[in-house]
């Protein structure tokens, strides 16, 4: 083996949920690029071919260069002086960052929320209903024989989570793995994931609740009015098949994505899911579980509910966390121009919000953390400049089944950690302010 | 007296691709995820009526705003008659509204568009 | 350097039992006296005790944050806000972590033991707890479903299994092996929401049984000297009839100490007669044997009336009671190793089963001839909060106050228990510093918290005497934590970092070669992954086992 390269076994990829650790890298130290991540899907490849260490400036103020140091005490600044700062990203970051970044905004009183609110949101307000009847990735595995995926396409998002962990993966009790199962497939186009299925079932797009409406209905063997074909494009034969398969199976599975949650209905959507799922414990043992797109929006989700009590969209102006969704999350703060500055970690809003909170978001004093220039950063008041996670940053994730992964590093970088750089904003501002901000109401 | 066809409304379904999250990672502002991110996915019937074919530009438009975007056809097995696909970046950005209804969600798939070919 | 000047000192593991006496501490210890000029802090007609230790709660992980997301409402009813050195937080039942750590501190309670994780979740507990500030902290690990474990012991490999049980607690930081509700996890997932009912049935694809398992654990923990052995939630909870059960599993301990936790939930009679679904007590019975049997100790469960959230390893139990109340509902399975269920509820005064649980509880506090033995907890959140924890007291110490509570409760189920025989007991000051602080340390094998001997943690608590109880250890008025005063006048003084506790038993390196190539098999994290690296421990300290002990003190005497 040549001086130049490295081998990093066992390395975690975090572009999207399924957060696969058994990458195993091989570095070429001289040109500091990785030039092979065995075991990773093309997503994988991609992320860690793309995310070399580029020549950047270590940060912008106001589109000049700056040093990092500069560019935190001007961050400082601005977030000292808003009335009504959000704080929002966090989600291809470490939980390390992100307890900085919820710990910030307790001091100032700001608001944090996660890029979960236009994610898998829904679905988190649906389980403060429903509930969750679920499941690690490794039971899914090793028990499940039939699975369905609705409003989802694994097969170019998430193309591990149909080979290490669902469909064809060989587990304990399904030692023939894909032979074992039942795949059915929800959504309202063909999708190359259909390709899979044993049943591609293709729905009306928004009629998403219905059909489910209408399946929980058959698993109580109810009557369900032939209609409903007309209503969602699937027939009743169909539904009751689906509906007895599902009772009768060992491990049934739901794996969810955005077809739900960004469509009509938003987490009643979810929730009629979950609630299908939870029914269906009455006759068998059935799991649920949303797919996660980000690497580390679940860590997201923990690091903010055990912090705050509640997973995104958190108000802390009044000296405590309160939540609620519409009020207090990052596209309506922006869309309504409550908002008048902003922290962003690790998220690009900038290309992935509607019009009216991009537009505000470009009225308002913006530091962004981002270790790539993204559409959020061109138009930032502070642009700082900060190392990839699990590329050049340790720390820790969780993937989307909440179990938590460590991330090893790769490729040595000049520019420091999210969590670094939150760390000293931090510490500014608690000498700024003297600690925490207590407000008015609740001051001695 | 020549007809003059009318913006038709279709469904515009955002969402991931492979290529656009392998063009992702390469960079926003590169080549490939600036053509994949702005090639809308449009059923082969669909498309005869409109009278384009793959490459040529359409407008897509809602009270939101609008994009311009090139043509790629899909077989009716594959995609439905009136339902667009568009992957995920500024362009899809640019038809979603901003009122999430109270949940913080935007409405990001199954969004209503008009649609006409962009006079060459 | 400080001095707890003319305090009423209970230190019954010392045997001071409300001595007017000074208390020393200095660098963090007791010590048994400082200078003059070091500071004083008056205690006149205060009482002083060392810092509260529990037993068992459910604080920090994977299970317990999704029981926190679970519940908005009950966080938005109790808000916890910040000040200028404390982070904000909520309430409820499942409070958020900062909340978490500070209301215990606010309550004179120095260490919390989370008690159920299964390792694959140690990480997250970890960085939980890390976030749960001024207490010190540890958990217990879920091994009584381990599948690994379950193919070593069904081999007969008892050498393996012990050196894997000792792998695992080394490498997920636990304090202590759990068993919970063992063998069902197998039925729960593998065979359509079973369950297990009897100690003797096979479990769902192995060629054992619970009772195996039980006896297992039980010896291997013993074998390894452990500071803390078996920590064992019954079979069977809250079934009519399933005292049978708890004795069933205390008698498979043989002689070897074990742990049974909340013991009042698997105290519970057949119905008595044939029209009537109502269980009965068998507190009487399971007192007797705790109480002649000094291997055995306990923690009560007990049940107080209001919300609690169910949050239990034991999954069927959870999908029972969230069946029952009409609610919404989490489970959870992990990989190989556990289950998970999450539940609201409400325990009511009116309803039969309620009263009796809350009655049988008071039973076996009262009917306890050691206490030392049968220590204070509410399984907190599953039995009711632990900010219910000075209201339980007062019941203990006011059989005044008990008889009032005694009148609004469900009179037929009243009715089932000694309770109605009059069991006027009334716990003492010292008797509550047994089994809410000096007890719980010692059956942890803790030797420097639960007392004030010089060497021991300064971890201790100053309260107001008042004739209310509630009132007195609702709000002690100085809380001092490894001999800062943190809390000073009822108020934060400073936030404090606790040490997090684990132990670190010694096994052959080579039973590696036996658990990588299941982890390689069956879970989907990789084994190099799969342990928790020192960065996540923070501030900690190693307990030894009795093995490690024997070494340092040989070591010491060289």
């Amino acid at each position: 083996m040549s001086d130049n390269i490295r081998i990093v076994r066992d390395a975690t990829c975090t572009f999207c949920g399924c957060v696969c650790d058994d990458m195993h890298l091989t570095v070429d130290t001289a040109a500091n690029k990785i030039t092979k991540a065995e075991n990773a899907c093309v997503l994988g490849r991609a992320w860690f071919k793309e995310h070399a260490v580029e020549k950047r400036p270590f940060a912008l103020i106001g589109g000049r260069e700056a040093s990092t140091e500069e560019a935190i005490e001007e961050a400082a600044q601005i977030l000292v002086q808003a009335r009504f700062p959000v704080i929002y990203g966090l989600s291809d970051t470490t939980c390390e960052a992100q307890r900085q970044a919820v710990a910030i905004g307790d001091m100032i009183g700001g608001t944090v929320d996660t890029t979960t609110s236009v994610c898998h949101g829904p679905s988190g307000i649906a389980f403060q209903s429903v509930g969750e009847s679920t499941a690690t990735l490794g039971e899914i595995r090793n028990r499940a024989d039939l699975l369905v995926f609705w409003g989802g396409n694994p097969a170019e998002s998430h193309p591990r989570l149909f080979t290490r962990y669902t469909v064809t993966a060989k587990g304990m009790y399904v030692p023939n793995g894909r032979k074992d199962r039942y795949v059915a497939l929800v959504d309202v186009r063909r999708t190359p994931s259909a390709a899979v299925a044993d049943l591609f079932m293709q729905v009306k797009p928004q009629r998403d609740f219905e059909v489910l409406w209408a399946l929980r209905a058959l698993v109580k063997g109810k009557r369900v009015d032939p209609a409903i074909e007309q209503t969602t494009g699937v027939s009743l034969a169909v539904l009751e098949d689906l509906a007895g398969r599902m009772k009768r199976c060992r491990y049934g599975v739901l794996l969810f994505g955005m077809g739900l949650t960004m469509t009509r209905g938003r987490h009643f959507n979810s929730a009629a899911l979950l609630a299908l799922a939870t029914d269906l414990n009455e006759y068998t043992h059935f799991v649920a579980k949303p797919v996660r797109g980000h690497g580390n929006v679940t860590g997201a989700d923990n690091v903010v509910s055990w912090q705050t009590g509640f997973p995104f969209g958190v108000n802390l102006s009044r000296g405590y966390p309160r939540f609620n969704p519409g009020e207090f999350t990052t596209v309506d703060l922006l869309a309504r121009g409550e908002a008048d500055a902003a922290l962003i970690i690790a998220a690009d809003p900038g290309a992935n919000f509607p019009q009216r909170s991009i537009e505000h978001l470009r009225a308002i004093p913006v530091i962004v953390l981002d270790p790539k220039a993204s559409h959020t950063s061109r138009h930032a008041r502070v642009a700082i400049t900060t190392a990839t996670y699990g590329i050049s940053v340790a720390g820790t994730v969780y993937r989307m089944d909440d179990v938590s992964v460590r991330l090893r590093t790769a490729l040595p970088s000049p520019y420091p950690s999210d969590e670094d750089v939150l760390t000293r904003i931090k510490a500014r501002l608690s000498e700024l302010i003297g600690g925490n901000r207590i407000p008015p109401a609740l001051a001695a | 007296m020549e007809a003059i066809a009318l913006p038709e409304t279709m469904t515009l379904i955002g969402g991931r691709s492979s290529r656009q999250g392998t063009s992702l990672c390469a960079g926003k502002f590169e080549a490939e995820y600036l053509e994949v991110s702005s090639t809308v996915e449009m059923n082969a019937d669909d498309m005869a009526r409109l009278g384009v074919k793959d490459g040529d530009e359409v407008r897509l438009r809602n009270a939101s705003g609008e994009a311009i975007v090139r043509c790629k056809g899909r077989a009716a097995k594959d995609l439905p008659s009136g339902l667009l696909f568009l992957a995920y970046g500024p362009h899809s950005s640019r038809l979603m509204g901003g009122d999430t209804a109270g949940s913080g969600m935007p409405i990001s798939k199954s969004i209503a568009v008009e649609v006409e070919p962009v006079a060459k | 350097m400080l001095r707890i000047a003319n305090g009423r000192v209970y230190d019954p593991a010392n045997a001071v039992d409300g001595e007017v006496r000074d208390v020393c501490i200095a660098a963090g210890k007791i010590v048994s006296d400082v200078p003059a000029e070091a500071r004083r802090i008056d205690a006149r007609g205060l009482v002083v005790m060392p810092g509260g230790v529990d037993i068992h709660c459910h604080i920090a992980g994977p299970k317990v944050n999704l029981a926190r997301k679970l519940q908005p409402e009950d966080h938005r009813r109790d808000v916890h806000p910040r000040t200028a050195f404390t982070r904000s937080g909520v309430g409820g039942t499942v409070p958020s972590t900062f909340t978490t750590g500070y209301r215990y501190a606010l309550l004179g309670y120095t260490t919390a033991m989370e008690a159920a994780v299964p390792p694959i979740g140690a990480r997250h507990t970890l960085e939980e707890l890390h976030d749960t500030p001024v207490i010190d902290k540890g958990f217990y690990v879920l091994m009584g479903n381990n599948v690994l474990l379950y193919k070593l012991l069904e081999k007969g490999r008892r050498e393996e299994f012990r050196n894997t049980l000792a792998w695992w607690l080394s490498v997920s930081m636990a304090y202590a092996p759990k068993l919970v509700n063992p063998g069902s996890d197998e039925a729960w997932k593998g065979h359509r929401n079973a369950n297990i009912v009897n100690l003797d049935e096979k479990i769902e694809s192995f060629e054992l049984t619970p009772r195996q398992v039980i006896g297992a654990l039980v010896e291997a923990a013993d074998e390894l000297g452990l500071p803390h052995p078996a920590h064992i939630h019954c079979n069977n909870l809250g079934h009519s009839g399933n005292y049978a059960t708890t004795l069933d599993t205390m008698r498979i301990a043989a002689g070897h100490r074990a742990h049974i936790t909340h013991i009042q939930f698997h105290s519970y009679g057949e119905p008595r007669g044939k029209s009537t679904h109502n269980p009965t007590s068998k507190a009487g019975e399971i007192s007797e044997y705790v109480n002649t049997h000094p291997n055995i100790s306990a923690d009560v469960g007990q049940v107080m009336f209001g919300q609690s959230t169910s949050m239990t390893a034991d999954a069927p139990l959870a999908y029972m009671i969230a069946r029952l109340g009409g609610t919404k509902w989490v489970n959870a399975d992990t990989e190989h190793e556990s289950g998970c269920g999450i539940a609201p509820f409400t325990y009511q005064d009116r309803v039969y089963t309620h009263a009796l649980q809350w009655a049988i509880g008071l039973e076996l506090f009262l009917l306890a001839k050691d206490p030392w033995r049968m220590v204070f907890s509410t399984d907190h959140p599953n039995g009711g909060s632990f900010m219910s924890y000075p209201r339980l007291i007062r019941l203990l110490m006011d059989r005044e106050f008990r008889k009032e509570e005694m009148r609004k409760v469900n009179p037929k189920a009243l009715a089932q228990t000694a309770l109605a025989d009059g069991l006027d007991r009334e716990y003492s000051l010292g008797e509550i510093a047994i089994i809410t602080r000096a007890g719980p340390a010692r059956l942890l094998g803790l030797a420097a918290k639960g007392h004030l001997a010089p060497g021991a943690d300064a971890d201790v608590t100053i309260y107001e005497e008042h004739a209310d109880k509630e009132r007195m250890f609702g709000a002690p008025r100085h809380v001092i934590k490894d001999g800062e005063l943190i809390i000073e006048d009822h108020e934060f003084k400073a936030d404090w970092e606790g040490r997090v506790l684990h132990i670190a038993p010694d096994y052959d390196p080579k039973i590696v070669d036996v658990i990588r190539p299941f982890f390689e098999d069956y879970y989907t994290i990789q084994f190099n992954n799969y342990g928790v690296d020192d960065s996540y421990l923070g501030r900690h300290e190693v307990i030894a086992t009795a093995a490690q002990r024997a070494a340092a003190t040989k070591a010491r005497a060289q």
